[in-house]
């Protein structure tokens, strides 16, 4: 172990090139460019740290590492306390990864108000690598909930025409969920007497109506970052408004949160009241395989279908997650880094189109292939990496899902599994409408294939995709400790359950 | 009544306060008009002085045959309080110097206002309590009036009096039943005869729900906030920054040295009287100011709603509470001051405007300052990782352990609708296109309080420990 925070480096890394766009001054054009370059290479730093965590992160540990842990409010017990296992591990990097793309992608299309919106992205990344490192239920909190503030910002001041519809209830939904979490993390606290989560996970006990209260406190914040039916409508609005690289970070880590607030704090902290009500999750998530498909088929804006489909995949991470066997759980966290970056390239692929004729509708297009036939490949590459073509990183997340949930309830796989065709159905029809077909619209006619910025910005993406699909073990090996682990603890909790029920 | 050196020693910083009000208002009174700036800036100095005399050297005991006590609570509340008045003065010249009402009776008033309230804070006995409260409150009618040629101030001003005056009578009558059935006014009197079973007197009761009433009146609490927004409102600007924070500041320091000290045997019976009231203010300093258009107005809405948080500390009834108090008053001093700052910077073509529309594209216009209001409503509305979410924490923490479940999820759910307004400022500076700049302020006062209070936002998180540490000490004050 080396001496270096580089945890709290990575989280903080961003910080410093907010600081300098905060202070750069002069005229417009200078200011605007000296923002995009130090936000880009502020960004592009932080993933550079970040990969040596992946480098140096010891695969076959089980237990956090690159543990950093000082006292911040002894008079509390709050410590800054952080550290991550192999399944925190990958969501950092995917955090690091996205931002300098969205920085990229936002190079032109964003004109107005460059600095400010480079600051909420740097310190939208603090908060958000901030979230997943962080092994304290104070620190947490603090992270999870300040990413409302940048989202807040960028998605009303970029964002669309209903852009102050969608920020506030973005933020309003948002905080309801997490304010009730805000109780639950409170009152572990006067149990526990600490707010540090491995001494909370060790010595939590508590009777089994208390479980299931703090559980549905836990559930109320998760469930709607997550986004579950019912309390998916933000989403929508949420990422048809937001500007591309908004809606890329949405879909690709803010979603991520929900489920990876299930496998940190509700099913470690609270198994039995997790066992209790995963049949409710089940429920609620197949409602949302389905339903959401569906609603996504007749969806006449590119972006909110995209949103939908949102849903319907963070469905099958959502069954994964509770179904809590083997499978289940790494390919429910495989499904969210899959789906981290397919949906993040498919909002890009969005973007590209919509900078170009600034209309999100679908029946405005058609007939692109003739015109972008790099455009055409690298959108049909992520259709099929959402669609779930095997070789491709959707595929593994989801077969992983269902193998273990076929094991564990037959009914559940088999309900979900018909969300996979529904799922081709309007990725493949979104895809047809947009790309194939005659190029008869006057507007399409002078269209231009991706410039070089925007195959940078893919090029990552469609490496990163066909490696996860076609050797998914670079990222199910490190990982399979810590799961192992979840899975281990939370089936012996529930034995000590079980066997006391027994004991008079 | 012999009094000893001890007793003038341990009421030092409020001996010293009264003696340079005085001095001032006899060299205002002598100089005329041309002393004013001096009387202003000298009155800043003297309060400032007054809160570094509370700690060098720091003494606690009881003085004046026990009517006066010192001890870190107390200390700790006069030192915010004179904080706050000392900035407020600060803050008004520029606003009254524009109004043509600038005189030199406006700080002597401020510095004879906050010498009742660091009385109120000390008193130990209903007598010393009535007194502090009574000279706070009348220099704050004058003042809340201050500018004469205004309709809305002097209508404020009256408000103010007539309904301060209600309250003053119900905390009164209040006193007297409670000195009848206990057989004194000193606290000391007071909580020995309820331990001793009076604790069980009706009458002792009626007193006590009359002086909870009264002083609820003083911090605002609902159902007695309605002066607030018409005060607020009317009030000159610099007063209502005043308002918002030292009385506030010193009527709850009082309600918890009541409440806590010769009431505590009665803790069941107040505990539910603050916790409704708490509930209650939280709703509805969320709720009225969902439509204010009047930034002004809206904060007083707002501080209704802060004080219902406080409110659920006093009702946790334990030391987590009080320093959860603490905590959380220092940290809506600096929030406050803030806001008022800024409001006071709210100038188009020289004309003072106060409504919420006039803010609207100021990140363009001035992004400085709208940053600093950005970072006070998040900040007002919880949001960490600025300051305002660590006192709501806080105050949180302590009503989960007192077991007050239900009032705290109403609290957060509060919280939450209270957040939507806070937002709405957000949204009008950010989010909507300006229709007409307003003029950007000259580095000066104004602009170094707004300035300095949204450093000490955003950088608290990197260091609550201190100020946790001084709430902790403060609170040791009630549980030796």
């Amino acid at each position: 172990m080396s001496s270096w925070p580089i945890l709290s480096l990575v989280t903080f890394l961003p910080l410093v090139g907010a600081l300098f766009c905060l202070v750069v001054n002069g005229p417009k054009e200078a200011v605007d460019r000296n923002c995009r370059s130090a936000a880009l290479l502020t960004s592009l730093a932080t993933f550079l740290v970040s990969l040596v965590l992946w480098v140096r992160f010891d695969p076959t540990k089980a237990s956090f590492q690159f543990e950093e842990k000082l006292d911040w409010v002894p008079a509390l017990s709050i410590g800054y306390h952080v550290g991550i296992d192999g399944i925190s591990l990958f969501f950092v990097l995917l955090s690091t990864l996205l931002t300098p793309i969205c920085i990229l992608a936002s190079w032109e299309s964003v004109q107005v108000r460059v600095k400010e919106y480079m600051i909420a992205f740097l310190v939208l990344e603090t908060f958000m690598v901030g979230m997943f490192c962080a092994l304290d239920l104070a620190l947490f909190y603090v992270f999870f909930e300040g990413v409302l503030i940048p989202m807040f910002l960028i998605i009303g001041v970029w964002g669309g025409k209903r852009r102050v519809y969608a920020a506030f209830k973005f933020f309003l939904y948002t905080l309801l969920g997490s304010v009730l979490m805000l109780l639950a993390i409170i009152a572990i606290y006067w149990q526990v007497g600490t707010t540090d989560l491995p001494t909370a996970m060790e010595k939590l006990e508590l009777p089994f109506t208390w479980q299931c209260w703090l559980w549905l406190a836990f559930f109320a914040s998760f469930a709607v970052k997550v986004p579950m039916w019912p309390v998916h409508t933000w989403l929508p609005d949420a990422h048809v408004e937001a500007p591309t690289a908004g809606s890329v970070i949405l879909a690709g880590v803010l979603l991520k949160m929900g489920g990876y607030g299930f496998l940190r704090f509700s099913i470690p902290l609270l198994p039995e009241a997790s066992q209790y009500f995963a049949p409710l999750v089940f429920g609620l998530s197949i409602v949302a395989v389905i339903y959401t498909s569906l609603v996504a088929l007749v969806q006449e804006d590119m972006k909110k279908l995209i949103a939908y489909s949102s849903v319907a995949h963070m469905g099958f991470v959502t069954i994964g997650a509770f179904i809590m066997n083997m499978q289940s759980v790494q390919g429910s966290i495989f499904q969210m880094l899959s789906h981290g970056i397919v949906s993040a390239a498919l909002f890009l692929c969005v973007g590209v189109v919509y900078d170009r004729m600034h209309t999100r509708e679908i029946a405005a297009y058609g007939g692109l292939v003739h015109r972008m036939p790099r455009y055409a490949f690298t959108f049909m590459f992520f259709t099929l990496a959402s669609v779930g073509l095997p070789g491709l990183s959707g595929f593994v997340g989801e077969f992983l899902v269902l193998v273990g949930t076929f094991k564990a309830n037959t009914w559940v796989a088999f309900l979900a599994t018909t969300g996979i065709i529904l799922g081709a159905a309007y990725a493949l029809w979104l895809y047809r409408k947009i790309v194939f077909g005659e190029l008869t619209k006057d507007s399409l006619k002078g269209i231009l294939d991706m410039n070089r910025r925007e195959i940078a910005v893919f090029l990552p993406l469609v490496l990163i995709t066909l490696w996860m699909g076609i050797y998914p073990s670079s990222f199910l090996d490190p990982m399979a400790p810590a799961v192992d682990k979840l899975i281990g603890d939370y089936q012996a909790a529930l034995k000590l359950a079980r066997t006391a029920a027994l004991v008079p | 009544m012999v009094v000893g050196l001890e007793s003038w020693t341990l009421a030092r910083p409020e001996l010293f306060l009264a003696a340079s009000a005085m001095l001032l208002l006899i060299y205002g009174v002598v100089r005329g008009e041309v002393a004013t700036p001096f009387v202003s800036v000298a009155t800043s100095v003297v309060l400032l002085v007054t809160a570094v005399l509370l700690f060098a050297p720091y003494r606690e005991g009881t003085a004046f045959a026990s009517l006066f006590i010192v001890d870190r609570l107390t200390a700790t509340m006069k030192a915010l309080v004179l904080i706050g008045a000392s900035i407020a003065v600060l803050m008004s010249r520029a606003y009254f110097e524009q109004a043509k009402a600038w005189r030199f009776e406006y700080p002597v008033l401020v510095a004879l206002a906050t010498l009742g309230m660091m009385l109120m804070i000390s008193a130990n006995d209903l007598m010393s309590l009535y007194v502090g409260l009574e000279l706070q409150s009348l220099a704050l009618y004058v003042i809340a009036a201050f500018q004469r040629d205004s309709l809305r101030s002097t209508e404020a001003g009256v408000k103010y009096f007539v309904l301060g005056s209600v309250a003053s009578g119900m905390l009164l009558f209040g006193a007297s039943l409670i000195y009848g059935f206990c057989g004194g006014t000193a606290f000391v009197q007071i909580s020995r005869a309820l331990l001793d079973g009076k604790a069980a007197e009706f009458g002792v009761v009626v007193g006590l729900v009359f002086v909870v009433a009264g002083l609820a009146f003083k911090v605002s609490a609902v159902p007695f906030h309605m002066w607030t927004p018409d005060v607020y409102e009317g009030a000159p600007t610099p007063v209502t920054a005043l308002f918002a924070v030292a009385p506030k500041i010193a009527a709850v320091s009082l309600m918890v040295s009541v409440l806590m000290g010769p009431f505590k045997p009665l803790f069941p019976q107040w505990q539910q009287i603050i916790v409704v009231a708490a509930v209650l203010s939280m709703a509805l300093g969320a709720f009225a100011a969902l439509r204010q258009q009047n930034i002004k107005r809206l904060m007083a809405y707002s501080s209704i709603g802060n004080v219902g948080y406080v409110l659920l500390g006093l009702a946790s009834g334990s030391e987590k509470g009080i320093q959860s108090i603490v905590f959380y008053l220092a940290i809506y001093l600096v929030m406050t001051l803030g806001v008022f700052a800024t409001i006071l910077m709210m100038k188009r073509r020289g004309v003072m405007v106060e409504s919420v529309a006039d803010l609207a594209g100021l990140a363009k216009s001035q992004p400085m300052m709208a940053f600093a209001m950005l970072l006070f409503m998040f900040s007002l509305a919880g949001i960490p990782p600025l300051a305002g979410f660590w006192g709501k924490l806080y105050i949180f923490i302590a009503a989960v352990e007192a077991k007050l479940f239900i009032p705290a999820v109403l609290g957060v759910l509060a919280s939450v609708v209270a957040s939507y307004y806070y937002l709405r400022i957000v949204k009008v500076m950010y989010f909507d296109e300006a229709t007409d700049a307003l003029d950007s302020t000259p580095f000066g006062v104004y602009r170094t309080v707004a300035f300095a209070s949204a450093i000490l936002v955003t950088l608290f998180s990197l260091a609550p420990q201190p100020l946790s540490l001084i709430a902790a000490a403060a609170a040791k004050g009630l549980f030796p």
